[in-house]
């Protein structure tokens, strides 16, 4: 242990602590901007310089670790003269456009501004405005707004390891710029967000679709569903103050039903029905590899519901494509089967039909752009909001979204189980397809305690699990004894160690769940901000306790995906299945697409 | 080795500066007027490196007499001969007042004036072919290496360094034994030993001038902090600019490897050493070490955050010991005359010699080497020989991120602990003397456009805050500056010592502070004449607000 003063206040913290963090062991919050905890520590911004007694120069406290009889001082003079004229230099050449602003009252630098009391800003303006980069379907980028923290460079090339954006030209004149050109998109970006999700002004940000959805609302000719995503739930109250992890599924059908969606669906629908398509696809794959020796079947097979994770394998991993799950992801399987099976059920062309997705990810506003997501003959999905675009379109309302009562979704396309809710985790679709898969080929529960395979939970980067099969029903006997060994990455950076360990055949996997997020879904771009850590932890509980709380628990149980096949589709993997459930992909890499 | 029995040398200057006024013209034809004179084989004509006089065209000298000619053109050269070398008077038309430097006395020895006499960074500039190793080892080169492989242990080097109290060059003046034994307590290998040869500071050159005048000896001093540190890879970062001093150290590698000097088993000791040559692509903040070992290891020219410190996790994360060029020459000298010797150079606590260019209106700009210790009055009167027109008015110390001094500071000792004293520093080692027809607003201003186009980017206070000082000095400039514009500058320059993320951002400061402490007046006529309304528009520009 290391003692130290902080405001002549005596403290003792372990070795290695940073001065930030003893010093909110004091109860100290020193300001920060360009910090993110355990990813980014550069000492940038210089917001948090505080005065270390014998230093020549001001310290950054991020950065700078505690050592024994260190004197601290986080209020001297000198210390608040310092952050006044950095944030007046950063100030200088920011667009004073808060009231228009995507982060007006979420941006960490007008919050800075407030807290400091900057009432004049004594530098002028000296840069001339850069063009808005709209470029791509997910991200906008105003360069303007840019205060050049490189959070989402970190993001971008640490975490995610896709190295789109990157800092360039020098002094004064450096941007932050997506590859050797101006705009999104002519570099390779997979969409993730998650640079939008770290930004703590608003350079970057999800396109925003609000207006196009309240003008369908207010469209009377159209018969307007909304689908919520997993994550949503279990995040969407944090817009309004709600602690990380408090669960609003509740609260959110019925502000949705208040906004005017004409149906409350549920994406977790379309996750029952992705882990029945999926699971049976797994099968097929082991049957066609185990039994029949077709060497043309390729194993592992990867997940496909992350839409970062597909555009990343397209860009990075082409020769993949044969691995990866041919299952739409949830969202597109609801668009198509809203806009042919329900449309025809309640008599509406699928013309008038609108389909509006709340996802916790940017991506998803790409996905649904493809033009492979047409399968309904028109696009499958219309709108895609964030989770933070439905907190904005609540307030809008004017909705009291706290006090809320709790209202139920609508049937039949609003039913789920608990295996959907946990889609939102990193590992959530895996348990859930275990929990599937072992219950048709044994004919048995999944043997672990509350269903939960709990080596593949968690934040480890990379997870594993193995699960010997035994007492298996007769036409699944060629699996008697198999050990199926699964993995899940979450975060591109995790995904890209796994996958290159593979392919050095260090290791051999059946099934492998990969989600471009780090902690999954719940961790998604287009979640509130800002996702640390503990918030991902407190969102995954969350998660994992609606699952506990749910009647059903496995997809294959849910009631209203029983009736759907019956009435629709025939059976996994068939004909109106693989028109409209599945998809393909495109190899990226050489750039012709 | 052939030893040549000359009577008389006559040196030709060959550097980046000479050869552009023909220095390898005068050369050819030197040789071709002394053979026809029949006087080959009693007078040598060698290509050195500088001589020591800038700005005064090709510079040639002559040993034994020590005499130098500056502006030398190919039409003199056959009176100059003919004069000199033949009739033995001195060629008067292109004689300048500086002379070579001779052997030093150390008995007669005063630390306080030695012009023109001791020299150990440069002693051998100007003397010997840099692009012939063996005149190198002619003087004593390599000899210095040998001692240290072979009868030296690595720690007494490191002892020996530290005795002689050397402190870096670069600028920062960091005691020089006290970093090598940084590196050489770690664990970790392979280690590396980096010669920064970046010199990006504005009015330096005094490095390249050392690379093309004494290649070897920069060699020489790399294996031997190798052997300190236990490196066996050592690598010269060098500005691209620098196309002579890169040829030169090339030559300068092969041929200390081709005689076993560099290599495997130097000296049959079991050390190896290799250098090689890393070119840097002129950004001023690569000089800052660890943007230097960014820019080594191909990322962007950025300082890292320190600690870890370049001798625990420096290039490609090992240990590194970074020196800068004259840095490194002073080690050869010091391991083979000890450091006794070194310290009866210079002060007690800046032992040895400093090597500055010196430029601006005085009457000889050029390279000299002086002890540690004297006084800008003696640089500017003594070896500058005086203001060339006007008066003196001021001198900026150390390249342009160093102090803007006055004349009330003509009597400081130039070392390190007399200037901290007083709160200024000694720089890189370029002394600019200026006169009165210089505005102290011009030079920040000039300073400042540097230093927004080298700032990295990287912090917000140097990325943003030298741009706002250029747009204040612009003001100054134009006499259209706001009522706090002094205030505004002061209180940005200081933010930026206390808090800029490098020695960049920080130095920038230094100019700034140092003019606001001596030129205040003169800075405050760029103010204009202002009635202040309280803001109503907050929109509108400061100067609508001020001077409406």
């Amino acid at each position: 242990m290391i003692n130290i003063t902080i405001n002549d206040r005596k403290i003792e913290v372990p070795e290695g602590t940073t001065i930030l963090n003893a010093a909110k062991k004091v109860g100290i919050n020193i300001p920060t901007l360009c910090y993110l905890e355990g990813l980014q520590e550069p000492g940038s911004c210089r917001m948090c310089v505080v005065e270390v007694e014998k230093a020549a120069t001001l310290q950054p406290s991020c950065v700078t670790v505690v050592s024994e009889g260190m004197k601290i001082y986080t209020n001297t003079k000198r210390v608040r003269e310092a952050r006044k004229i950095i944030l007046e230099l950063l100030l200088s050449d920011h667009p004073w456009e808060c009231n228009t602003c995507d982060r007006n009252q979420d941006c960490e630098l007008q919050k800075l501004a407030e807290e400091h009391g900057i009432k004049e800003v004594r530098f002028q303006s000296v840069k001339e405005r850069l063009p808005l980069d709209e470029s791509t379907p997910g991200i906008v980028r105003d360069p303007n707004k840019c205060i050049l923290c490189r959070r989402c460079v970190t993001v971008c090339q640490e975490v995610q390891e896709v190295t789109t954006l990157a800092p360039r030209a020098r002094g004064f004149n450096t941007i932050i710029a997506p590859g050797a050109g101006d705009l999104l998109s002519e570099a390779v970006c997979v969409q993730c967000g998650q640079c939008s999700a770290v930004c703590p002004v608003g350079a970057i940000s999800e396109k925003n679709d609000i207006d196009k959805v309240w003008e369908a609302l207010d469209n009377p000719d159209k018969l307007v569903v909304v689908q919520t995503a997993p994550a949503i739930r279990a995040a969407l109250g944090e817009c309004f103050g709600l602690e990380p992890g408090t669960l609003v599924k509740g609260r959110m059908t019925a502000a949705l039903r208040i906004l005017g969606f004409d149906r409350v669906f549920d994406t977790n629908f379309a996750a029952d029905l992705t882990i029945l398509e999926e699971g049976t696809e797994l099968l097929a794959r082991l049957k066609k590899v185990l039994v029949e020796k077709d060497k043309k079947v390729a194993l592992p097979m990867f997940t496909s519901c992350s839409p970062g994770w597909i555009n990343y394998m397209e860009y990075f991993y082409p020769e993949l494509i044969p691995n990866v799950s041919t299952c739409k992801s949830p969202q597109q399987m609801f668009g198509a089967i809203a806009k042919t099976y329900y449309a025809d059920k309640i008599g509406k062309k699928k013309e008038d039909l609108v389909v509006v997705s709340v996802m916790p990810c940017t991506a998803k506003k790409f996905e649904c752009e493809r033009e492979e997501m047409k399968s309904s003959g028109v696009k499958d999905v219309d709108y895609v909001l964030t989770t933070r675009e439905l907190g904005k379109m609540i307030k809008q309302a004017g909705i009291d979204f706290v006090n809320l009562p709790d209202e139920e979704m609508d049937a039949p396309l609003g039913i789920s189980t608990g295996a959907a809710d946990i889609f939102a985790n990193t590992g959530g679709v895996m348990e859930a397809a275990l929990r599937t898969v072992y219950e048709i080929v044994t004919g048995r529960e999944l043997p672990f305690n509350g269903l939960h395979v709990t080596p593949i939970q968690g934040l480890a980067g990379v997870k594993e699990a193995s699960l010997k099969i035994e007492g298996t029903k007769e036409e699944w006997r060629f699996l008697e004894g198999v050990v199926l060994n699964v993995a899940v990455a979450h975060g591109l950076g995790n995904a890209k160690k796994m996958i290159e360990e593979l392919k050095s055949g260090k290791k051999q996997y059946h099934f492998v769940e990969i989600m471009a997020c780090p902690g999954g879904c719940i961790g998604g771009g287009g979640q509130p901000r800002l996702t640390t850590d503990e918030v991902r932890k407190a969102r995954i509980q969350a998660v994992y306790k609606e699952d506990e709380g749910r009647e059903y628990r496995k997809s294959h149980e849910n009631p209203a995906l029983k009736v759907l096949y019956e009435e629709f589709l025939g059976e996994p993997l068939g004909e109106r299945s693989h028109h409209l459930l599945h998809t393909k992909y495109f190899n990226k890499k050489d750039g012709t697409i | 080795m052939m030893v040549k029995k000359n009577i008389a040398q006559i040196l030709v200057g060959i550097d980046s500066n000479t050869v552009l006024s023909g220095a390898r013209k005068v050369k050819t034809k030197l040789i071709t007027e002394i053979s026809k004179q029949g006087l080959s084989d009693q007078i040598a004509v060698i290509e050195t490196g500088s001589i020591g006089p800038v700005n005064k065209g090709v510079v040639i000298g002559i040993y034994p007499t020590g005499e130098i000619y500056g502006n030398m053109s190919e039409e003199d050269v056959a009176e100059f001969v003919q004069e000199r070398l033949v009739k033995g008077r001195p060629y008067k038309k292109r004689l300048l007042p500086e002379r070579l430097p001779l052997e030093v006395d150390l008995s007669t020895y005063d630390p306080r004036r030695t012009q023109y006499v001791g020299r150990i960074v440069l002693d051998n500039c100007g003397r010997i072919n840099p692009e012939d190793i063996e005149e190198y080892i002619g003087v004593g080169g390599y000899e210095a290496l040998g001692i240290a492989l072979k009868e030296k242990t690595p720690q007494e080097i490191i002892s020996l360094v530290r005795d002689s109290g050397l402190r870096g060059r670069g600028g920062a003046g960091f005691p020089t034994g006290l970093k090598w034994s940084f590196a050489a307590r770690e664990k970790e290998t392979p280690k590396y030993v980096i010669c920064n040869a970046d010199e990006g500071e504005p009015g330096t050159f005094k490095d390249r001038l050392i690379m093309e005048g004494d290649p070897h000896k920069i060699l020489e001093g790399m294996a031997i902090c190798g052997y300190a540190i236990g490196a066996n890879t050592g690598y010269i970062y060098i500005r691209g600019e620098y196309q002579l001093s890169i040829q030169r150290l090339k030559k300068a590698i092969e041929d200390a490897e081709k005689l076993g000097l560099l290599g495997q088993n130097i000296f049959g000791t079991d050390f190896n050493f290799e250098v090689k040559i890393k070119i840097g692509a002129g950004s001023y903040v690569c000089g800052e070490e660890t943007a230097l070992l960014n820019s080594m290891e191909g990322f962007r020219g950025e300082p890292r955050l320190k600690p870890p410190y370049p001798a625990e996790s420096g290039f490609l994360s090992k240990p590194t010991n970074v020196n800068n060029v004259e840095t490194l020459a002073n080690v050869a000298p010091i391991i083979l005359k000890g450091a006794e010797w070194f310290r009866k150079f210079g002060t007690e606590d800046s032992p040895g010699t400093k090597v500055y260019t010196i430029l601006g209106q005085i009457n000889r700009p050029g390279l000299i080497e002086v002890p540690m210790g004297i006084t800008l009055r003696e640089i500017i009167y003594d070896y500058a020989g005086g203001i060339s027109t006007g008066e003196f008015k001021m001198v900026q110390l150390g390249g342009t991120a160093g102090d803007i001094l006055s004349a009330e500071l003509l009597d400081l000792p130039l070392d390190y602990k007399s200037l901290q004293e007083v709160g200024h520093n000694l720089g890189s080692g370029a002394i600019l003397i200026m006169n009165e027809s210089v505005s102290v607003v011009d030079l920040l201003k000039c300073g400042m456009k540097f230093f927004v186009h080298e700032s990295c980017g990287r912090c917000s206070v140097c990325r943003i805050g030298t741009r706002q000082m250029y747009e204040s000095f612009q003001r100054l400039e134009k006499k259209i500056a706001y009522p706090d514009e002094l205030e505004n500058i002061e209180e940005l320059a200081k933010g930026l010592k206390l808090t800029a993320f490098c020695p960049l951002g920080q130095s920038v400061a230094t100019p700034v502070l140092s003019a606001l402490k001596y030129f205040k007046a003169e800075l405050s006529e760029g103010i204009k004449p202002h009635k202040i309304y309280k803001p109503a528009v907050r929109n509108q520009s400061r100067a609508e607000i001020i001077y409406s």
